[in-house]
């Protein structure tokens, strides 16, 4: 080195100065750069021209070796990380669809919730998890069981309609019996025409809806609604379309049914696990029961018949129900009749009517007698719907006078027991002017 | 003329007369080169095309025939030139750096004695002076200066002449070693 100095010494010392000048005047000089507004000295310049390309350097070789390391020699990592990538994409991809199942089962919720809010009193929503296995047996599994409360017999439904009803609970599911099993049987009737039957499935599971006579109107596309009448479905649920109607056997007809709930499709049902007959007084509210019209129409006692005209007594046979009130003789009160009583009449279906035609006395009153009548302080038993038409005398004035007929009779005859259908006083019926028992009618 | 009246020769080491200068003379001449190529050409346009510091540099490194003291003498030279400027200082510092190395090293081979050598070789520095300076200005200062061939080689001429006549004159206050 000292030999090199030595030789090249003035040529050594030349650049030594030249550089130095050159050094000088790079810390003079200022460069205005397009990027800085301000000038920037050229030793500042040169300065990082010297230095940047050895960190670029270095930092090239730093990548390079990183990426040569990571991209290459590390090959193992990247797979490892590429597998768990794409289990974490599938299992992205799972709960992406996971998710769209949860939108779209919040969606049915939110209907059938909708649809619990309506009409039914304490639905139990559940899912369904299984089926039967069989073509044979049109059963599906649901995971609510009798530890939620469920038992056997409890309906099971959709927003749609009515799906099955329980068959087995167990503690955590329950099986249930679709509505197209062969086995099963619900109460069904027409919307429209009120016309009931039995709603049964085939062994194909398509359903059909029975005890229908062929001299009923039935087109496709009437409506179908349960009946109430299996003591399981509430009634005025929707069951399902009248599809097709052909004559069947025994003079029925075999109306083929297409059920309102998919029951291929069902994932989300609700068990009716307690009923609630709202559906009823809502019907009742649009609509005049016959027997309640009868109850209007039908003549009474009045409080105070007119001076001058007779009562007449309706007797029956003894062994025949007579509703005998005590009450307080009236004027005009049949001779034949005892003055602390006067006998009722119950009304009476069928001959009962012809021979309260053909009687001619005058009666002071006829009642259809419920177990309740008020007006008159008084029982009636069972019996008096059994009571024989033949001892049973009707005056004619009376049932004329309030326009019935004896089919009328008989429908308000035959109402429900249990419904309240005393029939109240009408002052504005007109008391028959004479009464003339007939000897048959009088026990007495 | 004899062989020894021949302006240029090449000779040996031993045979080329190596001078010194008095400090006065080594600091007043450069000091009064200075002062009138800043003053004269404020009086004397023309003057402006005229290097004296570069005259100088080339006669102190020829006469000294040492090029660690001509690249000194040139540098220092060019400095103090370049004080008395508005551009960077270096410029004329590394340009006539480059000449008094050059000319001692060329003094040390040559005898440039006569006036025809001494204005050959001013015109060849000259030129080499301004070729180091405008590739120094336009590449490190950034500097926008146009060269003619013409005129440049005119001045060039011009120092020259006026070299020839300065060594003249300066020759006189060359001390033998």
């Amino acid at each position: 080195m000292e030999s090199f100095l030595g030789r090249y010494r003035n040529l050594t010392i030349l650049v030594g100065v030249l550089f130095l000048q050159v050094l000088g005047l790079a810390v003079q000089v200022k460069r205005a750069d397009a990027g800085d507004p301000e000038n920037t000295r050229l030793i500042r310049i040169w300065a990082v021209d010297a230095i940047t390309p050895f960190e670029r350097g270095l930092v090239w070789v730093q990548t390079g070796a990183g990426n040569l390391w990571h991209n290459y020699f590390y090959l193992r990592g990247v797979r490892a990380e590429n597998r768990e990538l794409k289990q974490e994409i599938e299992r992205m991809r799972l709960e992406q669809v996971r998710l769209n199942e949860d939108a779209e089962q919040a969606h049915r919720l939110q209907k059938l919730l909708g649809f619990k809010e309506q009409a039914i009193g304490k639905p139990l929503p559940a899912q369904v998890i299984g089926t039967s296995g069989s073509d044979l047996s049109q059963c599906i599994y649901i995971d609510k069981g009798s530890d939620d409360g469920i038992k056997a017999d409890m309906a099971v439904i959709t927003a749609d309609g009515i799906v099955g009803k329980v068959l087995h609970a167990y503690p955590t599911t329950s099986q249930v019996l679709m509505i197209n099993d062969q086995t099963s049987g619900v109460g069904a009737m027409l919307e429209k025409s009120r016309l009931q039957g039995v709603l049964k499935g085939t062994p194909e599971g398509s359903i059909v809806l029975e005890r229908v006579m062929s001299d009923e109107k039935v087109s496709p596309g009437d409506a179908l609604i349960s009946s109430g009448g299996d003591q399981i479905f509430p009634k005025g649920l929707p069951v399902g379309t009248v599809s097709q109607v052909s004559p069947g056997h025994e003079n029925f007809l075999n109306i083929q049914v297409k059920p309102a709930a998919d029951l291929s499709r069902l994932e989300e049902v609700l068990v009716i696990t307690e009923k609630q007959e709202q559906n009823l007084a809502t019907e009742n509210n649009g609509r005049v029961r016959a027997a309640d019209i009868l109850a209007e129409r039908l003549p009474s006692v009045p409080d105070k018949p007119p001076q001058g005209s007779t009562t007449g007594v309706a007797a029956s046979k003894p062994g025949t129900t007579t509703a005998q009130a005590p009450v307080k003789p009236q004027g005009g009160v049949a001779s034949s009749a005892k003055p602390e009583s006067v006998k009722q009449t119950v009304a009476v279906p069928g001959d009962a009517m012809a021979n309260a035609n053909k009687s001619a006395a005058n009666v002071t009153a006829v009642r259809t007698v419920s177990s309740q009548a008020t007006p008159i302080t008084g029982q009636a038993t069972e019996s008096q719907t059994k009571a024989s038409p033949a001892k049973a005398v009707a005056p004619k004035p009376s049932l004329s006078a309030a326009g019935l007929n004896s089919g009328t009779a008989k429908a308000a005859g035959s109402s429900n027991p249990g419904q309240n259908t005393a029939l109240r006083p009408k002052p504005a019926t007109p008391p028959a002017k004479s009464v003339q028992p007939t000897s048959q009618d009088d026990p007495h | 003329m004899t062989l020894t009246s021949v302006p240029i020769t090449y000779t040996s080491g031993e045979q080329i007369e190596v001078y010194r200068f008095s400090l006065p003379v080594t600091v007043g001449v450069p000091v009064i080169a200075l002062f009138l190529q800043a003053y004269l050409p404020r009086r004397l346009p023309f003057f402006s095309i005229f290097d004296l510091p570069l005259l100088v540099t080339i006669f102190f490194a020829m006469a000294r025939r040492n090029p660690i003291s001509g690249l000194f003498t040139g540098a220092a030279i060019g400095l103090a030139q370049d004080m008395l400027g508005a551009y960077p200082i270096g410029i004329y510092g590394i340009a006539k750096t480059v000449v008094g190395y050059g000319a001692s090293s060329l003094g040390a081979k040559l005898d440039v004695e006569n006036a025809g050598a001494r204005l050959l070789v001013t015109l060849g520095f000259y030129l080499v002076h301004a070729a180091v300076y405008f590739t120094v200005a336009r590449g490190m200062a950034n500097l926008t200066l146009n060269w003619s061939w013409r005129i440049g080689i005119l001045s060039g001429l011009a120092n020259g002449v006026l070299g020839v006549g300065l060594y003249f004159l300066l020759d006189k206050f060359k001390q033998r070693t």
